[in-house]
Formats: structure tokens, sequence, C-alpha cells
């Protein structure tokens, strides 16, 4: 039987993804030079979500963000069933600083896929990588977050569910484990 | 539904409705990747595939070889000409030999209807049908139902004929699995000498009146006259035959609606259709060719996910 855990309620889920606007402005000014990169599927929701934060608090409509589809340059699609969605980038990279969003960093698999397919937009100047859940314990290739919302100690038989308002109803993270 | 319920793609009559749904969104997501400045994604690079034509294609085998190498697969190319064939090699042991060089995948063109499917039987590969005699051709018809989703939104409850030589065309018969399979309804148009004789069983309608098929559909598909498997004659003339069943710009311009146009290609110019019909607006015919290429990579990379 599956017990949830709540890591973040809806109001600790919006100071989180506030935190990490600001953290961002810090690094990126005017995002003149930079753009947001959703993994697919469910790392968008998070990328929309800091786009149209950024954009309120820089008062800059035109903060570029794509979607990027991994399952072509998975190294598992043999052994699991992927189902691919969409790709959509309608800038080119080259030359840009980066962030690449996701919701949850747990092997690091995804996240290797995801900079092999950024490769076919363009060499970017710099690479970053921001998510909101990190479970530090589970990685398989050296690969780590720069903006975390939260980092959390799981083990690989528990699951992190990450549930947004715009398809799930409420902004919620909870830990379902197996005890 | 994320898996083919099969392990070659044998002809559409082996696969379900969703089978065919699956690789249609798939290969939506292929044509996304061909059109990128970078046209080619790793997910085969594990994978060898042998292009087996034992009968001449120039579309088909460039498309599925861009295919493969867009999905960075290693590729074998054999053409029978130039082969042990012609020293009389079997079937079977042609491609046995080539599968002890460790190819995981087979894509055959052979004359013979059924060879893909004795071919499945007796070897340790995947088997894609490129064309089997007057038999099946999948990905063709696979190409065509994903061009005309692409121009219409959807395929069920859409009109479509077949216009031209059926009987000796193996897109005809995986294009009607396919698009009833799909929900559409089909009708096949051409002289009763070029109709097999129990089509209609096949729940499609007949239909000899080319004006008036044309007329109901929303989709025609101009088949080749295929002159090189007509032993005997079927008609008098090619004359004959384009003035009865040719497709010109002022029969297209007087219908009622626009149709839109398809032809699985090598066009004949001036015969099934006219050049200024094959290049006009309605046509969708260098669309299936591009489709083609991102339908054939769906195809082998969802064979290729099946363990």
């Amino acid at each position: 039987m599956m017990k949830p855990r709540i890591i973040l309620d809806s109001k600790q889920f919006e100071v989180t993804v506030t935190r990490l606007c600001y953290q961002l402005i810090e690094v990126h000014n005017d995002f003149s030079n930079s753009v947001i990169v959703g993994l697919q599927p469910r790392g968008i929701f998070l990328a929309k979500r800091i786009q149209k934060k950024l954009s309120e608090l820089l008062k800059n409509k035109d903060i570029k963000c794509g979607s990027l589809d991994t399952t072509f340059y998975r190294d598992d699609f043999r052994k699991k069933e992927l189902i691919p969605t969409a790709t959509e980038i309608n800038f080119i990279v080259e030359d840009k600083n980066v962030i690449l969003v996701d919701d949850v960093l747990f092997t690091g698999r995804t996240i290797r896929a995801g900079l092999d397919a950024m490769l076919a937009f363009g060499r970017p100047n710099d690479v970053e990588l921001l998510v909101l859940i990190d479970r530090r314990l589970s990685r398989h290739l050296p690969i780590q977050a720069k903006y975390v919302g939260k980092t959390i100690d799981s083990i690989a038989s528990e699951k992190v569910k990450v549930e947004w308002k715009e398809t799930d109803g409420a902004d919620r993270v909870t830990l379902l484990s197996n005890d | 539904m994320t898996k083919l319920s099969t392990k070659h793609l044998l002809g559409i009559k082996d696969l379900t409705a969703d089978d065919i749904q699956l690789i249609l969104n798939t290969a939506e997501s292929f044509k996304e990747v061909i059109n990128r400045p970078i046209k080619k994604v790793p997910s085969l690079r594990d994978i060898t595939i042998a292009n087996l034509f034992f009968e001449n294609s120039t579309r088909t085998k460039l498309s599925f070889e861009l295919a493969e190498k867009r999905l960075s697969a290693d590729v074998v190319n054999f053409a029978s000409a130039s082969s042990s064939v012609k020293k009389g090699e079997t079937l079977i042991d042609t491609v046995n030999n080539i599968l002890a060089m460790k190819v995981d995948m087979v894509v055959m063109r052979h004359p013979n209807p059924g060879a893909a499917v004795f071919l499945s039987k007796h070897i340790d590969a995947k088997i894609v049908n490129a064309g089997d005699g007057a038999h099946e051709h999948p990905t063709q018809a696979l190409l065509d139902a994903f061009s005309i989703k692409e121009k219409l939104g959807s395929i069920k409850g859409k009109k479509i004929v077949i216009v031209g030589d059926v009987l000796h065309s193996r897109v005809a018969l995986s294009n009607i699995f396919c698009l009833q399979k799909l929900g559409a309804e089909v009708m096949v148009c051409g002289p009763t000498t070029l109709m097999p004789k129990y089509i209609s069983s096949l729940g499609v309608k007949v239909e000899h009146n080319l004006r008036k098929a044309l007329e109901w559909c929303d989709v025609a598909n101009m088949l080749r006259i295929q002159l090189e498997r007509q032993d005997i004659k079927f008609f008098p003339s090619l004359r004959e035959y384009t003035m009865l069943y040719g497709l010109n710009k002022s029969m297209l311009d007087s219908l009622s609606k626009k149709i839109v146009i398809m032809h699985p290609g090598p066009i004949n110019r001036g015969v099934e259709i006219t050049s200024d019909v094959a290049d006009s607006d309605q046509s969708i015919i260098l669309d299936q060719v591009e489709n083609g290429v991102a339908v054939r990579m769906a195809v082998l990379f969802l064979l290729a996910g099946r363990a």
C-alpha cells in the first residue's frame, strides 16, 4: 500500500517557484541571451510556470521557452514503453545560455538524453539545469542541478509525484512509499 | 497502447487500428525531427538493417535508406541484379547468409506475393515488407494515411477512391485495409479488366465511371498503370485508357468540390494524370514522399523497440 507524504503543498510550491525565478534573475539578468527549455513530458509545466513568473518579475513578455522531447535519444527505449511527445523549439540555441528544466531529477538519464537532443538545435554557450525536486541518492550518472526547488532523500522503490494546477487541479508534490 | 502488436511489418492486414494510430502518431514526432537543422537521432545506433531489393525501386529504397540513416542505424544494401541470386541461390540461403553477418532487421522487396511472410517464418530477424508482388506494400499505405490525415485533419468518415490498375497494385490492397481500419469509405475505379474478381468482398464500392467516382470522393489516389506486370493486353491502348481513366485539369476543375490528389509514384505523366494535375495545389504527391521518410522511421523505431 502506497502511503503518500506531502513534500510541497500549494503554498510552498508557489514560494519555491518564485525563489527559483529570483535565483535565475541573479545569474541571467534580463534574459536577453538566455532561453528556457522544458523536458517533455512533465518538465514543460515547470518551464511554462517559470516563464510566466519571470515575465511578471522582469516586465518582459519576450522570454523564450521551448519544449524538448528526449524519447529518440534515450538509452532505454527498448526496455521501457515510451511515447514520444512534441518538440517545439522556435529559436536557435546557438550561443545562448540555456536553462534545462525538469520536474524531478532522479537517475539523470533523462537529462543526459536531453543534453544530446538539444545539440540538434545548435551549440549553446552555456547549459544549466533547474529541477523542482532533486532525489539526490538515486543518481546513475554524474549530473547535478544548479537550481533546486527541494532536495529529498528517497530510495528507489519510493515514487515522487508532482501535480500541477493545469492538469491535476492543484500544485502539490507527494512522496509515495511502499510500507 | 505504446507497443505494436506484431514483431514484423508484413502487411496492413495483420495490424490493428491501434497499431496504425501508434505508427502515425510516432511519425508525427519524426516529421518534426527531419525538419530540424540536424535531422538525425541516435535511437538505432546499435542496429544493423539490410535492405534487400529483389525488384527495382527508387523511392521506397531511398526512403527506407534515409529513414535508417536518420535513426543512426548501420545499413547494408543488396540489389538482386548484381548478386548471387543470379547464380541460383534460394531466398532463404541468401538471407541467412546476410543474417550470419549479424543483421537485426531486414527490409525486403520481392516480386513474389507472400515472400515476406515466408521469410518471417524461417529466419530470426525483424522483417519489414517493402512490397511483395501484387500483395501488400504496408509502408506506402501508412504514409498515404498519414498524408491524408495531415491534409484533411482526420481519416474517419472520409471518402477515398483508388483509381486505375487495382489488379496489379499492392498499393491498392494495403490502402484498402489501412483506410478501412481507420474508418474511411473506400471505392475502387477502373476498367473491369483491371479489377480483381472478388474485390467487392473486401467491402469496397466499385465504380467504372471516373467522373462519378471523383464527384463522390474527398481524395483520389491515382495508381500507375503497371505495364511491366501486364503480360496480356488489359485495354486496347494507353490512349484509350487515358481518355477514360486519365485525370486532367479541366475535369478536376469541373468537379463540384476541391478534392485531394495522390499518387504513389512513379508517375506516368500524361497517362493516369496530366502534368498540370500532378503539379497543382490540390496534389500532395511530394508531401507523400516527405512523409514516407517519417513514417518509415516510425515503423523501424517501433519494431526495434519490440523485444
